[in-house]
């Protein structure tokens, strides 16, 4: 039997939680997991067979749910519901040419962020600041966007970071392991190895998507400049769409290129037959 | 699919998407439209709607007290008001058994003066620190005061005065209310303690009050004397670098023995408030820890032979906050223990909430606990710090005052965002003050107001802070109880870092009846600490209890007040006293404070 490689993502993600949870308390309890990971997978079940003709695939609504329960804290349960289902309807809603725009995880927990600070805050435990941890989710993580041929995009986010957070040194006068910091909290962790390499809202060449990345990060130093406290997933939510829809130009335009040279040329097929 | 029905499924997402966006909105817009009680009313407007007001009288009561906060070794002066922002703390105590409540008020700048503001009976005070030698605490080279508890440790009939500090422990003893004596080395207390919580009671039932005390910087740093910077908690939810706790066996000589490690208190947490109770009914007073950048600590005292922690099985140590208080109330009139902590709540930022826990399968010898502090209404406060139950307005059921506020600097601009840079780092990043952003005068929840919440006997509560008149700007630190002019009624008294000695004073509805008792025990600590009262009325149960130092940097009144409401009698009130006594007093007189001594 052949493993689906789909599966990689929610199946660490799921392993992240529960050790997590388990070891850190990291979650503000069960009843929020099950609300947004069956808000998320409800609302796929019911919008999937109007929207497609394709099969049911639920690892995307699953990771979107369980992002929301570890991403967002909150006293109360409405923005588990709330940002999960938002997540879901996002994909289908928020497409142009049949793709969608935002990652959906990143969509929910911006709008919740935004709209609604009064009553969500971002994911504030760390895992006890420890070395090891961090250590075990970097590794399973890179695993596992290695093995989605993914790796390359976290890299070079890392890498970013780490050069901004250099800049942002310069100009702060705040030391370069405090503006470096973030980087080893979870929050970050789950943002670098799977937000931002969504293949979905990624720009689909090798080094578009490098480019894509690094731009994510300089928006990030620029909104860190401002003070901005989910710089990273203002970020992504800015930079994300706005590359999916350059790409979309520039392909569409080298496909009008291509028309009228293909009209006033017989290709080779047309040849043959 | 048909295109048709495909279309109107579209639309249908479209608009529940467009709804749930509005969600929020909405929330927002009715939670702030809604008729909570909260806009300010006049006094007599409060009186009918809430059953009472607060009216603030410190000035027209002779209390003019400011707190000045430490300033500690200049390497951490970039982050100064953070690293010493406690300290401002509030005991009450008839020091000289007038039958008057008087006030001891600390304060925590080098060379600053605290303040016994003593009754006198004709609605002011008077501070005779000075006179009676417990002013002049916080001199150069000693540490400055962080908090004070009474409790009679040598059974003489007179509080003595124990001061927590970061620094040297100082034990006065009363000298029949003419003057205290310095008798820490005599009493074998240690040389120096960064500590900011204590708490009196007596653990193994000997008849002599034993003490808690709470560490919160390890007690190996001179905090005016650096070596290095690396002196932050190590992590935000599970730092155990902070200081070690202290368990103080009185030997019933005068001195004092150190038993916290050999009775099983050996955790390292930032400890910032602990509170009594016999959580699980067994005759002993248990322990509940609140620590700061972790999860706090429940220990069941077995028979006074050692201390186990229960926390985690008991539900209450699950997931690490921001403890900053711990208060012990009877808010169902069941006659069990609640526990009130507070923690951080700064939306957007990092939302902690409060915990009102409360018992969830009885009590027993394994206390297990929900937390009901969400649907009762009393989860987000702010940056909250002390707080304590009590009736209010005498309606018969135990309301609540929170105090908030960390840092008020400057409004617009806020030091959240560097906080947050540096709390998800490495231990070897956050740990060191070095890494630390400057603060330069910004706010870090600062210019909150405090919360008194009213319980409506239904299992919620109402926030009327603004409505009865407890409205202010200042960063709130400790909250205590008492009726400070004998008048059958809960007066409030709230201690505000850098800020002022607020004296509420309570005018309650005359329709409201109240009972009140003043133990003294025998056989039990003299103070009576620890002992446990309930009261039977209109087929309900209150228990309350005889207050060592609880809430955040506090001491209530040492008197138990119940409301009682309309009700103008009462079934039997039954007091367990520390040494296991019972003592049932069958219908005893309303409005009226009752003097009990312990049965010999």
């Amino acid at each position: 039997m052949k493993f689906d490689r789909s599966l990689t993502a929610p199946l660490v993600i799921t392993l992240i939680l529960i050790g997590a949870h388990w070891s850190y308390g990291m979650l503000r309890g069960y009843e929020a997991i099950a609300l947004a990971v069956f808000s998320a997978l409800g609302t796929e079940l019911a919008l999937r067979r109007f929207f497609t003709d394709q099969p049911h695939r639920l690892s995307s609504a699953y990771i979107s749910g369980i992002s929301i329960a570890i991403l967002v804290r909150s006293p109360v349960l409405w923005p588990y519901a709330v940002g999960a289902i938002l997540s879901v309807l996002s994909k289908y809603l928020l497409r142009v040419n049949g793709r969608h725009l935002w990652n959906p995880s990143n969509f929910g927990i911006c709008v919740l962020l935004f709209l609604a600070p009064f009553a969500v805050a971002p994911l504030s435990v760390q895992w006890g600041n420890d070395l090891w941890p961090m250590l075990v989710i970097w590794a399973v993580g890179l695993n596992a966007v290695w093995l989605a041929k993914r790796a390359h995009i976290t890299l070079a986010y890392v890498a970013s970071f780490f050069l901004f957070a250099l800049v942002r040194s310069l100009i702060t006068d705040s030391s370069f392991l405090t503006e470096a910091a973030p980087i080893t909290g979870p929050m970050y962790q789950l943002f670098a190895l799977f937000m931002v390499t969504d293949p979905k809202t990624t720009v689909s060449s090798r080094w578009g998507a490098v480019a894509v990345v690094c731009l994510v990060a300089f928006v990030e130093m620029l909104l860190r400049l401002a003070e901005v406290i989910y710089a990273p997933f203002y970020a992504l939510f800015l930079v994300g769409p706005a590359a999916l829809l350059v790409e979309r130009w520039r392909t569409s335009r080298a496909r009008a290129r291509q028309e009228p040279d293909a009209r006033a040329a017989p290709s080779l097929s047309s040849h043959q037959t | 699919m048909p295109a048709r029905p495909r279309r109107v499924v579209h639309v249908l997402a479209i608009v529940a998407f467009l709804a749930l966006l509005a969600t929020p909105l909405a929330i927002r817009y009715f939670s702030a439209a809604a008729p909570v009680g909260d806009a300010a009313l006049s006094a007599s407007a409060a009186l009918a709607r809430h059953g009472f007001s607060l009216r603030e009288r410190s000035q027209a009561a002779g209390i003019r007290f400011t707190h000045r906060p430490p300033a500690l070794d200049p390497k951490l002066e970039h982050i100064m008001p953070a690293v010493a922002g406690f300290g401002a703390a509030v005991s009450v105590v008839d020091f000289d058994r007038d039958g008057w409540l008087d006030l001891y008020v600390t304060n925590s700048a080098v060379g600053s003066r605290n303040a016994l503001y003593r009754n006198k009976r004709d609605g002011t005070f008077e501070d005779v620190a000075g006179r009676l030698g417990v002013a002049d605490v916080n001199r150069p080279a000693t540490g400055v005061s962080m908090g004070a508890v009474w409790g009679d440790y040598d059974n003489d009939g007179y509080e003595d005065l124990f001061l927590y500090k970061w620094g040297r422990p100082e034990l006065f003893h009363n000298d029949e209310g003419q003057g205290f004596t310095f008798v820490t080395e005599r009493a074998g207390l240690p040389a120096w303690i960064n500590a900011n919580t204590a708490v009196w009671f007596d653990f193994d039932g000997d008849g002599w009050l034993d003490l808690f005390v709470g560490g919160y910087y390890p007690a190996e740093l001179d905090l005016w004397n650096l070596e290095h910077t690396r002196i932050m908690p190590e992590s935000f939810e599970y730092a155990q670098n902070g200081g070690r706790n202290y368990l103080f066996h009185n030997r019933a000589d005068g001195t004092f023995e150190e038993v916290g490690e050999a009775m099983g208190l050996t955790s390292r947490r930032w400890t910032l408030a602990a509170a009594t109770a016999d959580v699980n009914r067994d005759g002993d007073p248990d322990l509940f820890v609140a620590n700061d950048f972790g999860i706090n600590e429940l220990y069941l005292n077995e028979r006074g032979r050692r201390f186990r922690e229960i926390g985690r099985p008991a539900n209450v140590a699950r997931t690490p906050k921001s403890g900053m208080n711990a208060s012990f109330g009877d808010v169902l009139n069941r006659g069990e223990w609640n526990l009130f902590v507070t923690n951080i709540s700064e939306p957007g930022v990092l939302i902690h909430g409060n915990d009102l826990w409360v018992p969830a399968q009885g009590s027993g010898d394994a206390p297990s606990y929900r937390n009901l502090a969400g649907a009762m209404g009393v989860e987000l406060a702010g940056f909250a710090f002390g707080a304590q139950f009590g009736d209010l307005n005498n309606d018969g059921w135990v309301d609540l005052f929170v105090t908030n506020g960390f840092i008020s600097g400057d409004t617009r601009e806020s030091y959240w965002y560097d906080y947050s840079l540096i709390t998800g780092g490495h231990r070897n990043i956050i740990a060191d003050a070095g890494n630390w952003p400057a603060m330069r005068g910004r706010s870090l929840s600062g210019h909150q107001e405090d919360r008194v919440w009213l319980n409506d006997g239904t299992g919620r509560f109402h926030d009327v802070t603004r409505a009865v008149g407890a409205a202010n700007p200042y960063d709130g630190r400790a909250v205590a109880f008492a009726d400070l002019w004998n008048r059958g009624v809960l007066d409030v008294v709230v201690a505000y870092q850098r800020g002022p000695l607020l004296v509420y004073e309570n005018t309650v509805t005359p329709e409201h009846h109240w009972l009140a008792f003043e133990l003294t025990g025998a056989r039990s600590n003299r103070s009576a600490i620890g002992a446990e009262v309930r009261l039977y009325w209109a087929g309900m149960e209150q228990v309350q209890q005889i207050d060592g130092g609880s809430g955040f940097a506090a001491q209530n009144q040492r008197r138990v007040h119940f409301g009682l409401g309309a009700h103008a009698g009462v079934d039997s009130v039954v007091v367990r006293w520390p040494s296991g006594v019972v003592q049932t007093i069958p219908s005893p007189a309303v409005d009226t404070l009752h003097a009990l001594a312990e049965p010999q």
